[in-house]
């Protein structure tokens, strides 16, 4: 690339030529090349546990088991990134309001929930919700998955919290006075102006949070909820056989990681390609 | 002390608020000690993972594609499943296929204790992520500073061990102060394979004394106090590290 002003000067720009779909995409390909390398990583600690067909059909057997309980997990998680993200973008909007009353407490409840460990959040949640509710003279049993999620909401909120404060105040200031003296108010300036711009820079590490909170769903096992890990657990007191214990678990981690990655990469990919414009 | 535990005793018979940590001796020593193994338990996990981050991020750095592949595959799969079943899958799992030794008595005891294979779990999973961020560190120095130490006659290795590194651990503070404070709320997964840790200390009490409510309060303060103590010295730790005029001011 030796310009008309020698070698590599001023912005690179990056040639339509040199940047071949393949190398556009190569990322987000790594993604699905890493399957086959889990798949193999299990297999060979399969082998290592002394594994014959009888272990291997062990496991086929249990994966339609597994797999229900994993839905758990991504009910969960799902449930606690809807709400954790709503009760979050309130907060972190709390944190940067221009009254002190609201950026207090705000900023309070944000490093309390952030800072405290989700599983010691989770028992607060599994102990102070209660069991059913009575709505209009019909009682609901509140199903413990449900209780569950609502411990995970809570730290999620938090770190949401987090990442809106972070991505307004990467907001130049100009923007706010700009807004400010063409009249609009403070909610105006925010919604309609700030937290669009927003958006873009949030998207990766709400990615990342969510994949966190996915890691953070078999906690939930601990307080009763027959997810994956509970699952795994059953099947193996069920099959009791010592030699299972380390594919069974090797093989709930890959289905973790099958989930997990990619969002991870998803996201990697997608800051990397923020960040250039 | 005991007119501090005859006011607690008193706040129970008059309020209700049964603190029995602070008027029963066997409590209190439940409770120091679940609060001393989990101190145990980070600051081991703590040294073994940034040691752990220090090699991974020095084999990353080097010219070998075997050990970066490896390095990152490591990274990829710690930091992509849950730390919860990664203990299970040391305790359990790999626990399994450890021969138990015998005791005294002849009796079948574990040779490796959950103790030591939570202290194997924690440090593996904060040692990917120091990885990272050492990793980061060394890319974020400016290279002009890599030349500048050429130029004055430094060798690869020892620009990479005289500048680099010294830099590199200072833009990576935050980051790892970050992570260890991860890591501090992460020990309680050690609850799930029964070390006593504090959670698990606290469980045991609220058991057997019926004080859920007065308990779950005072485990989330204790646990904010030692976020608290490990960010505060993080941060002296990095005032104290600071060069003027590099990094942010």
């Amino acid at each position: 690339m030796t310009g008309k002003y020698g070698p590599h000067v001023g912005i690179d720009i990056a040639h339509p030529a040199e940047q071949s779909v393949w190398a556009q995409y190569r990322g987000l390909l790594a993604i699905f090349a890493i399957f086959p390398a889990v798949l193999g990583f299990v297999l060979v600690l399969a082998v290592l546990a002394g594994a014959d067909f009888g272990l291997m059909n062990a496991l086929w057997k249990w994966t339609p088991f597994i797999f229900n309980g994993f839905l758990y997990n991504v009910a969960m998680s799902l449930f606690a990134i809807g709400f954790g993200t709503i009760g979050g973008i309130f907060l972190g909007m709390g944190q940067v309001a221009p009254s002190r009353l609201v950026t207090i407490p705000s900023r309070v409840a944000t490093q309390i929930f952030r800072n405290a460990p989700w599983l010691v959040l989770l028992f607060y949640c599994i102990f102070l919700v209660p069991y059913q509710v009575t709505i209009g003279g019909t009682t609901y049993q509140v199903p413990n998955w449900l209780r569950a999620s609502i411990g995970f909401t809570i730290p999620v909120m938090a770190n949401f919290s987090e990442i809106v404060r972070g991505a307004v105040q990467s907001i130049p200031t100009g923007q706010w006075e700009a807004a400010r003296s063409l009249g609009y108010k403070w909610s105006r300036t925010m919604l309609s102006i700030i937290l669009p711009q927003c958006i873009k820079r949030m998207i990766p590490p709400w990615m990342n949070l969510y994949a966190i909170l996915l890691m953070a769903t078999p906690l939930a096992s601990i307080v009763g909820v027959e997810e994956a890990m509970t699952n795994t657990r059953t099947a193996l007191q069920a099959e009791a056989n010592s030699r299972l214990l380390l594919p069974m678990y090797a093989y709930l981690l890959a289905w973790f990681f099958f989930y997990c990655y990619p969002i991870a990469r998803l996201s990697m990919y997608l800051e990397s390609r923020f960040e250039t414009r | 002390m005991t007119a501090i535990a005859e006011f607690f005793r008193e706040l129970r018979s008059k309020y209700g608020i049964n603190l029995t940590i602070l008027y029963d001796p066997f409590d209190i020593d439940r409770f120091l000690l679940g609060m001393w193994v989990t101190v145990e338990l980070f600051l081991i996990s703590a040294i073994v993972s940034v040691a752990i981050g220090l090699v991974g991020a020095g084999l990353l750095s080097l010219p070998n594609r075997f050990g970066q592949g490896l390095v990152r595959s490591y990274v990829a799969f710690f930091r992509n499943t849950p730390p919860l079943v990664q203990m299970y899958f040391f305790y359990f799992g790999l626990g399994a296929l450890v021969p138990p030794g015998t005791n005294a008595l002849g009796m079948p005891v574990e040779r490796v204790s959950n103790f030591t294979w939570a202290l194997v779990s924690l440090s593996l999973y904060a040692g990917a992520f120091n990885i990272e961020i050492f990793r980061s560190g060394v890319e974020a120095i400016h290279k002009s500073i890599r030349e500048a130490a050429t130029v004055l006659g430094y060798s690869k290795l020892s620009a990479f061990i005289y500048v680099m590194v010294p830099l590199a651990w200072r833009i990576s503070l935050p980051a790892l102060c970050n992570n260890m404070i991860e890591l501090l709320k992460t020990t309680t997964l050690a609850y799930a394979i029964g070390v006593p840790e504090l959670l698990y200390a606290s469980n045991q009490i609220w058991s057997d004394s019926l004080n859920t409510f007065e308990m779950m309060n005072v485990l989330m303060v204790v646990y904010l106090a030692l976020v608290g103590i490990v960010a505060w010295v993080m941060y002296r730790w990095e005032r104290a590290l600071r060069l003027p005029g590099f990094g942010a001011a």
